[in-house]
């Protein structure tokens, strides 16, 4: 069959895994509901201080919502021996591997773009800012998974790669954080974010490329 | 049926190494079509490693395998070749078919179609029944019914017998005498006998 076909075809499979075991999509989303409802118990009524370090808050919850959800990503199929079958394949692994990225992004990232809204006006975020942080999510969730994914690769094969893998996985979601809470920060305060808004694209469309290949060797590596 | 071609898998100078021990080392093994190569020898003499090296998964230490004449990773051997490992790879969340047909998607149709290939292992009628419904022999059924639905000439099976009954075996045993009398191979460990009639078998004793 043509590699379209498989590329698809593992994106279909992935998808139907997780609506068949809900839990999977469930845990990250609630970890960040979760958190970010917290933050206001925590620091009590001071409006002000939340409004201001509400990017912040959002995107750090994300992030680690994300990093929370990263071992399903293969953990399942090293286990029952699916991804030797996705190794032997004659199509490249590194689109396979995509399109598993892909449908990992669309159960674990995009949940979290349709709630934030929600919880960016229990902050106090204002109304202009909210179209700039969901941008800032579309564009950065991706490269979580993407970056992450390497992380995974290469501790699939560990027992206690958990460790590690945070280590490993987290120096290189730093320049995501940055751009994109400070761009959410910018458009609080009414300023343009054209500048991060094009890094972000870049270091996603770089992610893109990029990710998948390392990802392919990685798991490779961990196979044998 | 498909198109009767000719193929070769050789090997040589094989070793392995695994923790300081030598498994086996300068190993050679000429394989044509319609030949069987069974491994034998003891737990732990490297009969799964020298499956996974085959299926490109462990480097091996020192030597080649070339198909066809030409280095693996230059060749056509990934669109020629299907495991059957300890791990079933099948998701036990999705259905018989679900799963066939992923294995479909990853590789090309080959002899039988997926029901043709359901009824040959005796699994017809359990289309649409969850994998984690079915029993360990069964499961077994369902990850060789891989063999028949994808395009392959060399068939690469760890254990295929494990858990399997007798008619189980019995029936695998015709599958494989199929494969090679249609000009296939098929590399396998096995702690039973086998019986296929009338096919050239290799033995290799790593022990």
């Amino acid at each position: 069959m043509s590699l379209s076909h498989a590329f698809f075809a593992v994106i279909r499979r992935d998808l139907v895994l997780a609506l068949r075991r809900r839990a999977e999509i469930a845990n990250p989303l609630l970890f960040f509901i979760l958190v970010i409802t917290l933050f206001p118990l925590g620091i009590g009524a001071q409006p002000h201080l939340l409004q201001a370090i509400a990017p912040g808050i959002i995107w750090v919850s994300a992030l680690l919502a994300a990093m929370l959800s990263l071992d399903s990503l293969f953990r399942s199929d090293f286990d029952d021996g699916s991804l030797e079958q996705i190794l032997l394949s004659p199509h490249p692994t590194s689109v396979l591997i995509l399109g598993k990225i892909i449908a990992h992004w669309l159960v674990t990232g995009l949940p979290l773009l349709i709630v934030a809204p929600l919880l960016a006006v229990f902050l106090g975020m204002p109304n202009h800012a909210l179209g700039i942080l969901l941008l800032t999510l579309l564009l950065g969730t991706p490269v979580l998974s993407l970056i992450g994914a390497i992380g995974v690769a290469l501790t699939v094969g560990l027992r206690r790669g958990g460790m590690i893998l945070s280590l490993l996985v987290l120096p290189l979601y730093v320049p995501v954080l940055i751009f994109a809470s400070n761009a959410v920060e910018m458009a609080s305060s009414g300023l343009p974010v054209d500048a991060q808004i094009s890094i972000l694209i870049s270091i996603l469309l770089m992610a893109l490329v990029l990710a998948p290949l390392p990802a392919a060797a990685a798991l490779k590596m961990s196979i044998n | 049926m498909q198109t009767k071609s000719t193929y070769s898998l050789e090997g040589t100078g094989l070793s392995c190494i695994r923790d300081d021990r030598v498994l086996f080392e300068s190993l050679a093994f000429e394989l044509a079509s319609g030949q069987v190569l069974l491994l034998e020898g003891k737990n732990g003499s490297g009969k799964t490693s020298l499956l996974r090296i085959l299926c490109g998964f462990r480097e091996p230490d020192s030597g080649r395998l070339h198909w066809c004449g030409e280095a693996i990773n230059d060749s056509q051997f990934y669109a020629q070749m299907a495991y059957v490992g300890h791990l079933d790879g099948i998701k036990k969340e999705l259905t018989v078919l679900e799963n066939l047909k992923m294995s479909l998607a990853l590789s090309s149709p080959g002899r039988y179609s997926i029901h043709e290939a359901l009824a040959k292992v005796h699994l017809a009628g359990y289309d649409d029944v969850l994998v984690q419904a079915l029993s360990a022999g069964q499961k077994r059924r369902l990850s060789l019914a891989r063999l028949l639905i994808t395009e392959n000439s060399l068939w690469i099976l760890d254990e295929p017998f494990t858990s399997l009954d007798k008619q189980g075996i019995a029936l695998i045993e015709t599958l494989m005498t199929e494969h090679c009398a249609s000009g296939g191979m098929i590399v396998l460990t096995s702690h039973h006998d086998i019986e296929l009639h009338g096919v050239d078998v290799q033995r290799i004793n790593l022990s």
